[in-house]
């Protein structure tokens, strides 16, 4: 009986949610919209990330990257080669899965920190590519390109984005409920258990990394007619962080870390927008205490609760059943 | 008699000039307990991760129904119809009792593309209810495995490794860090899936009051070579045996 009222609780809130997502931007300015699309873009790239470190427990640094490949992607087929838009989204799938595979492969032999190491550099190399390769991308002097005409104005592009999400969400749900899901969490919480137990740990990582990555090249497929210019600038390092500090911050693991984290991300700076040059400072101290009081980020707080509630209920449950057991023996 | 299950063919392991298992061949047939035991350092568990494919040897050959198999992978390995548990407790602790078990069960069904279309529990939630049920974890079923006690959480590991039906089950140290109560369940346990299910089981273990009265056959290692072989009263009284416990 709880376990039907919390799920028809949750069901309500996302039904809340997902109405407050459609109806509040209509009384938005351009601004807020641009805010707002960003933020479900970037969800996107984060929840890629969730899925292949919070689910499958590899490390990477380098999903700012993909969402690079995914907007020079659809940068250059739009521009040079006039593609429609989504035309675009299955070459930067393909191109992002194949990458996001092969960069799997360092998985396969080292972990944890060396890996992100190595991811590391993947992702300096592609910054290196973007802004080197001037027939490719046109280096540091970027492309311009348009919205489509369908998604020209700043709310049709709002609910592109937002439907994304909405597809990519119950993808994603889908893939982690299947025993998919269950064999990436195997990987993160065991994965010699999980070999023994005939999970193929080197396809599933594989598959975990490439799934991630084609996630970070669809945002990047909605990030290009966002800003509508693409340059090098944006596909640093700091966006592969800003992309896992999302992760971490929501909680890494958890379904809805990657859009909590990805709101915070996005909306922080602009909260702390009256506090001007200190904004960063307060959003790192923000970040630390969290991870010092609750490493399993924001969710991690919500599910820790919920634990305790859970076990404070079956204590009562079992302390009132006690005379009774007592009477019987 | 009953079929050759596993055979164990001279297989060594050499770690440098160190002998870990030194020409070790032995059989286990079709519905049997061996036991394997040993001091401390007799190469009983680099023995069975040689089996296992989790070291692969340095000479030898590991036959499983006369297929070799020697130094395959793992998973492979399981798919084939050989399943373990660890001595150390190996389970998901993030995942429920039942998530356990059907973890244990989803990659022996259909290929990864059915898996990722069909339904979410593979199919294995009955059966999952099962195993949780033979060993007495019922209502522990949607319990987070991490929250569960030791014994509790060697049960669940037991239950995995047969949750897959497997033709052949390594336990290394079951009795290892278990309560007399639990103990005696677990045995009770393994008795039982052999007697009923005529599952063929290989066990490590240092508990010599469990082996002799869990096990058909009793292995004994020492130095990495076989020392003794034979029933367990017979290998108990061995006076070979009784040296390289108690040493001179």
């Amino acid at each position: 009986m709880t376990a039907r009222r919390s799920r028809l609780f949750a069901a309500i809130a996302l039904v809340a949610v997902a109405a407050a997502l459609v109806l509040i931007p209509l009384t938005l300015n351009r601004y807020g919209l641009y805010i707002l699309s960003r933020w479900a873009v970037l969800a996107i790239a984060a929840i890629g990330l969730n899925l292949t470190l919070g689910y499958a427990g590899q490390v990477s640094l380098a999903q700012g990257a993909f969402v690079g490949i995914g907007a020079y992607t659809a940068a250059i087929l739009t521009t040079s080669a006039g593609w429609p838009l989504l035309a675009t989204l299955p070459v930067a799938i393909v191109l992002c899965f194949a990458i996001g595979w092969l960069l799997g492969y360092p998985a396969l032999r080292v972990q944890h920190h060396y890996l992100a190491f190595v991811t590391l550099a993947f992702s300096t190399l592609a910054f290196l590519v973007f802004r080197n390769e001037e027939w490719l991308t046109k280096g540091i002097y970027g492309l311009m390109m348009n919205r489509p005409a369908w998604f020209a104005s700043p709310l049709s592009f709002y609910y592109l984005c937002l439907g994304s999400l909405g597809v990519v969400s119950l993808a994603t749900w889908w893939l982690i409920r299947s025993p998919w899901g269950r064999a990436f969490m195997a990987l993160r919480e065991n994965p010699i258990r999980a070999l023994s137990l005939g999970i193929d740990t080197r396809r599933y990582t594989l598959m975990a990394f490439a799934i991630g990555s084609t996630l970070g090249g669809v945002s990047g497929v909605l990030y290009a007619p966002l800003v509508e210019f693409v340059d090098p600038t944006p596909f640093t390092l700091a966006l592969s962080l800003d992309i896992l500090m999302m992760v971490i911050v929501g909680g890494a693991g958890f379904f809805f870390g990657p859009f909590l984290g990805a709101l915070i991300a996005v909306l922080l700076p602009e909260w702390l927008r009256f506090t001007q040059g200190f904004y960063l400072i307060l959003y790192a101290l923000l970040v630390m205490v969290l991870l010092v009081y609750s490493p399993q980020g924001l969710l991690g707080i919500l599910d820790r609760f919920l634990a305790d509630r859970r076990t404070r209920a079956a204590s009562a449950a079992r302390a009132a059943a006690a005379p009774t057991l007592e009477e019987t023996a | 008699m009953a079929a050759t299950v596993l055979q164990v063919t001279n297989v060594s392991k050499h770690f440098g000039g160190i002998a870990a298992v030194d020409g070790v061949s032995f059989e286990v047939r079709e519905r049997e307990i061996l036991g394997i035991i040993g001091p401390n350092g007799s190469g009983k568990s680099t023995l069975f991760n040689c089996i296992l494919g989790q070291l692969r040897p340095s000479v030898g050959a590991v036959r499983l129904d006369g297929r070799e198999v020697t130094g395959m992978r793992p998973s492979d390995l399981n798919r084939l119809g050989i399943s373990r548990t660890f001595q150390l407790l190996q389970v998901f602790p993030q995942l429920s009792v039942r998530e356990n078990l059907i973890l244990a069960g989803q990659e022996h069904r259909g290929s990864m593309a059915t898996r990722l279309f069909g339904p979410p529990d593979a199919g294995l939630t009955e059966a999952a209810d099962r195993m949780i049920g033979f060993f007495k974890l019922s209502h522990l079923a949607d319990e987070k495995a991490g929250g569960l006690s030791y014994g509790q959480q060697k049960l669940l590991d037991a239950a995995m490794a047969f949750m897959a039906g497997p033709r052949l089950v390594l336990l290394d140290e079951p009795a290892g860090g278990v309560n007399l109560t639990m103990l005696a369940s677990l045995k009770e346990r393994l008795q039982a899936i052999n007697a009923e299910q005529g599952a063929t089981l290989v066990v490590i273990e240092h508990n010599m009051e469990f082996v002799m009265s869990l096990c058909t056959r009793v292995l004994v290692l020492a130095e990495g070579k076989v020392l003794a072989e034979g029933p367990p009263e017979a290998v108990r009284n061995d006076p070979k045996v009784i040296e390289a416990y108690l040493g001179h």
